[in-house]
């Protein structure tokens, strides 16, 4: 040690070498942080964060892709035989469970960020198993509520926030 | 290793300048009198060639930036334009292109040298090491050059990359959220990536040079395993080793050259020239070839957190393999179970390769999930109980002897007489 005191007693310079390390290891901190800070995103990505859709002459059986924040959003307008499909499953066939009826409060439209959980591609729409959405990187397999049913992704589709303006129009974001 | 003549300087520009820094004398001592070990045999040249290759690619990289726009909606333009209005800007594009892989060719080889003659054990770990810590900066530093063309490969496989660090509980999606500066990969990406794409080789080249005083101290290994005894152990760097990495570089450029002038899209993927879109996934979405064995082991466990940790430790455990190893013996020329064994994983690794190439269905995830074992398995039981069950083959008694044979008498007066000559 530095302390060349003979007593144990700390010193008046053991205070100062403390004190100086803290307030330098603040300012270190403090330095570092706009580097950290400025990678993440930034004002005008920030600010595009909400759009508006027409969806009047999406037929159904059809999947439209949207960009919403840089990503595609699938709003898809779901067949009879696909809302009985994806509600008459039983939660117990689920990875990650969720009800047709959280997903998709009006049945008619399911709409999800196409976003694979795995680790990012975008899954192909009416395609699978399960006749929902297939991912071609790793092949994860999605049902027609966009849940999970085979494959590495952990979790179902996300659902971006959204709103229905009328019967035609839906806002995302 | 003494004999060897030291350097004195004769010109009087080349006096003045020793006094004040010298850097003639460490060159000198380094790269002309450096006592290596006479037995080298050519996969000991390796070295020398990935540092032509760091160099080559440096200069063609700064070359490409006076004519990259490192733009998202320019990106991509701009490298078409490199390719057809910019005077041998092809050839610039190609050198670069095909020398990251030339770099990763020379790369493994050079690993799996050191695999295979234990250059990785005492007193050479901290060479070692830096040769790992030079492999993933290597790593980065390709990856993240692959994106710069910002075309469907580029986007989808920077996507595909960074989405790996959401896999970490809790705070994954804020980190890739932080690592693309938006909620997608798009053109702060692009941009931070340029950014980084220039930075790393530089510090390549610094830890480079960290290695090459590493390898100084203890002197390069060689086929023996053995430490140099004796002057006779050893030749000095020039002309002997000079030449022979001279000579191994002009035909690994004869290699790399038919690369770029006659299948110079051969290890490129025909989706990347089409301008990355980010609302669809090519079909069939592989990683440059370099990095397949890793894609197998990411894609062969059925977890995404579990499949992101194996396949870092996949990379990262041979940072371990000076511990991992417990033979004292180095080289497998004198290792018989080890020998099969260094084969029966470099077998394994190419197979990963070209499963990872493959689609994951069938029988390729079967075969992806046993390879995968295998390789963990070399590692962490193979290697550690070898080196106490295996029963080594004798070993010469020096470096001179493995080339010449045992002495029948001596030949020099000044060779040591009691020197024990049983073994050989």
């Amino acid at each position: 040690m530095v302390a060349s005191t003979i007593t144990d007693e700390p010193t008046r310079r053991d205070f100062l070498f403390i004190a100086t390390g803290a307030v330098g290891v603040v300012g270190a901190a403090a330095a570092v942080w706009p580097f950290l800070s400025q990678m993440s995103p930034d004002a005008t990505t920030l600010a595009a964060a909400s759009i508006e859709v027409d969806i009047g002459n999406i037929a159904p059986g059809q999947i439209v892709t949207v960009k919403w924040r840089g990503k595609p959003v699938f709003i898809s307008h779901r067949t009879p035989a696909e809302i009985e499909a994806a509600r008459a499953t039983p939660l117990s066939e689920l990875p990650d469970p969720a009800t047709d009826e959280s997903r998709a409060p009006n049945p008619e439209w399911l709409i999800v960020v196409g976003i694979c959980t795995h680790l990012g591609c975008v899954p192909i729409g009416n395609e699978g198993p399960y006749n929902g959405y297939f991912c071609p990187c790793h092949g994860s397999v999605y049902d027609a509520s966009g849940r999970i049913r085979q494959g590495p992704a952990p979790s179902n589709l996300a659902i971006p926030p959204y709103k229905f303006a009328g019967d035609a129009k839906v806002t995302i974001g | 290793m003494s004999g060897h003549p030291t350097y004195v300087p004769t010109h009087p520009a080349a006096q003045w300048l020793e006094r004040r820094l010298p850097i003639l004398g460490l060159l000198h001592s380094s790269f002309v009198v450096f006592p290596n070990p006479r037995n080298l045999n050519y996969w000991w040249t390796f070295g020398g060639i990935l540092s032509f290759m760091l160099a080559a690619q440096i200069a063609t990289g700064v070359v490409l930036v006076m004519h990259y726009t490192p733009q998202a909606s320019l990106a991509f333009a701009s490298v078409e334009h490199i390719m057809r209005d910019v005077n041998y800007g092809w050839l610039f594009r190609y050198a670069h292109a095909n020398g990251a892989s030339m770099f990763f060719v020379a790369l493994y080889i050079h690993m799996f040298r050191g695999m295979y003659y234990g250059s990785y054990k005492e007193p050479r770990e901290v060479l070692w090491l830096l040769g790992i810590l030079i492999y993933l900066l290597t790593i980065a530093t390709a990856f993240m050059g692959y994106v710069l063309p910002w075309g469907q490969m580029s986007f989808w496989g920077a996507t595909v990359i960074t989405s790996l660090f959401s896999a970490v509980p809790f705070v994954g999606d804020s980190i890739t959220t932080w690592l693309w500066g938006g909620y997608a990969v798009d053109n702060a990406t692009l941009n931070r990536f340029f950014s980084l794409h220039y930075l790393l080789p530089f510090m390549i080249a610094g830890v480079v040079v960290l290695h090459i005083w590493a390898l100084h101290v203890p002197g390069s290994n060689n086929p023996t395993g053995l430490e140099p005894k004796t002057a006779k152990d050893t030749l000095p760097f020039h002309p002997y080793f000079t030449v022979k990495d001279g000579f191994a570089l002009a035909c690994f450029l004869i290699f790399f050259s038919w690369f770029i002038f006659y299948v110079p899209n051969y290890l490129n993927h025909a989706d990347n020239y089409i301008e990355a879109n980010p609302l669809q996934t090519p079909a069939h979405i592989v990683p440059e070839w370099y990095y397949l064995p890793f894609y197998a082991i990411l894609r062969s466990i059925p977890s995404k957190l579990g499949g992101t940790i194996a396949m870092f430790a996949a990379v990262l455990i041979f940072a371990f393999l000076p511990w991992l190893d417990s033979s004292r013996i180095k080289s497998a020329v004198y290792r018989p179970l080890y020998k099969i064994a260094f084969w029966a994983f470099v077998v394994c690794a190419v197979l990963l390769g070209y499963v990872g190439a493959q689609p994951p269905e069938g029988v390729y995830v079967l075969a992806a999930r046993l390879l995968t074992a295998y390789y963990f398995l070399h590692f962490l039981v193979i290697l550690p109980l070898l080196g106490i069950y295996e029963k080594p083959r004798p070993l010469p008694a020096s470096i001179a002897d493995s080339v010449l044979g045992p002495p029948k008498e001596a030949i020099h007066a000044d060779a040591n007489p009691a020197h024990p000559r049983k073994s050989g």
